[in-house]
């Protein structure tokens, strides 16, 4: 054997080794990507999310035919993780926050929460084919709040600015607040939400809330 | 050397306090002398009254207003609607473009007059809404909003029946455009009348979904419009960047 021979057989072995162990390489450039991942730009979290749900619920055939239930469903398993829902209550609750105990903290949040849901699905409800517009984002590195810009451009009607109030988490970026052409959804509800502590405590507010979402149940 | 100024004996005859005492009679005259309920929010002072007028406007407009509106959605179709509201449209960019030269914003106001010759000259009167289709954003400025620019405060808000959510200021606005507009001059009495009619028609059809959305959300529903509304005012004065709220 030469050692030209030599080389060229060392090469094949090689080649032959590299492309077996093809999977190897990919978990091993997964495991490089994977944190990248999870630090995941507001902007693209928005992005993704916006898009997945929007595809899923242009080609789901029961959301097509009106099923609310089915528009939570998916809401729950693709949009909802994205949300920091504590940070969101806390922020409508105000001052009257700290005055909760834990386990009303967290029935409030659950809740609202479930609020939300029903909002948001009855409005994609009626989702046509409005497209979104995504404005650049301005961010320094060290930010930990940042504001996605978004602008939603219907067929009829004018276009709807909405954006996004976003704070990293261990978790990645999480939103804590949706801004509908200038009215903040947590603002909007600060008034009523200690309307009802005023009234009869955080239990008053457990309770109105937690009826509201019973009520819409039944629907 | 000059002395601290006197204090003089002058006392403005409508200070803040003859004011509030003025809005708490009007108030109390309106609801019938009802007892305050509730926590007063800063802007809302004639909450009692406004609440009483909310009510007369949900009854109204649950019997009347929202059905006719969701029986034209229903009836007539899209093209035809959007004719409609292009037309009224751009006889609001008009006075959008007005606005934006009194708040000396010339830009948005060579917008929304590039807008009103594009879309009356070769949009057929306003039928088609080709600025857009081009990219010229609408201004949405109005009196109301001038009125803020050059700093006069909002005063109390106000829940008018069919009219709806508004403030001192921006009633003072609706006022100024409901006088200007070209509505004022339809010397035909039923025709005058029909056009504000199809004019609220295409409002109150627009804003059918934002009702649905009030339906599920709100915990309160006068609350809640009236959050809504004060916070959209606010982010319209402020051309979309509102400087942060104070907390109280």
């Amino acid at each position: 054997m030469s050692r030209f021979e030599w080389i060229a057989q060392l090469r094949a072995a090689l080649r032959h080794a590299s492309h077996s162990f093809r999977g190897v390489w990919l978990i091993a450039a997964l495991l490089i990507a994977a944190p990248a991942l999870a630090q995941e730009a507001p902007d693209a979290i928005v992005k993704r999310v916006a898009n997945d749900v929007i595809t899923t619920i242009k080609s789901d055939p029961a959301i097509q035919a009106g099923n609310e239930a089915r528009i939570r469903e998916v809401l729950e398993a693709k949009l909802l993780p994205n949300f920091d829902f504590m940070r969101m209550t806390a922020l409508a609750m105000g001052k009257n926050w700290r005055t909760a105990t834990p386990e009303q903290q967290k029935r409030v949040t659950d809740e609202f929460r479930a609020l939300l849901v029903r909002t948001y699905s009855g409005a994609l409800n009626s989702y046509r084919n409005e497209t979104i517009d995504y404005k650049p984002l301005r961010m320094n590195p060290a930010d930990t709040e940042v504001t996605v810009r978004t602008v939603v451009v219907r067929a009829t009607g004018s276009p709807i600015p909405i954006d996004y109030s976003m704070t990293k988490t261990p978790d990645g970026w999480k939103c804590y607040d949706v801004i509908v052409g200038g009215v903040s959804l947590v603002t909007n509800y600060r008034d009523e939400f200690n309307d009802q502590v005023q009234k009869g405590g955080v239990d008053a507010l457990i309770k109105t809330l937690s009826d509201r979402n019973k009520g819409l149940a039944a629907k | 050397m000059i002395t601290t100024p006197v204090r003089s004996h002058f006392r403005p005859r409508f200070g803040p306090r003859a004011r509030k005492r003025a809005c708490a009679l009007i108030a109390a005259a309106l609801v019938g002398g009802c007892a305050t309920t509730g926590p007063a929010s800063k802007d809302d002072p004639l909450e009692p009254m406004n609440r009483a007028l909310y009510g007369v406007h949900d009854a109204v407009d649950t019997a009347v207003l929202r059905p006719v509106a969701q029986a034209y959605v229903d009836v007539v179709p899209q093209p035809v609607r959007q004719v409609v509201s292009n037309v009224f449209n751009n006889i609001n960019d008009f006075f959008s473009g007005i606005n934006g030269v009194l708040q000396g914003k010339l830009d948005k106001a060579g917008d929304d007059f590039g807008r009103v010759l594009l879309n009356t000259g070769f949009g057929l009167g306003g039928i088609f809404d080709l600025a857009s289709m081009v990219g010229i954003e609408r201004g949405n400025e109005d009196f109301g909003q001038t009125f803020g620019v050059w700093g006069f405060p909002q005063g109390p808000y106000l829940f008018i029946p069919v009219i709806g959510p508004t403030t001192v200021r921006d009633g003072a606005g609706l006022a100024v455009r409901f006088v200007w507009g070209p509505n004022y001059y339809v010397n035909e009495e039923a025709v005058r009348w029909s056009l504000y009619g199809i004019a609220y028609l295409d409002l109150r059809a627009e804003a059918l979904e934002a009702s649905k959305v009030v339906d599920t959300a709100a915990l309160d529903r006068y609350t809640f419009i009236r959050n809504a509304y004060l916070q959209r005012r606010r982010y319209l004065v402020y051309d979309g960047k509102p400087p942060p709220e104070t907390e109280e």
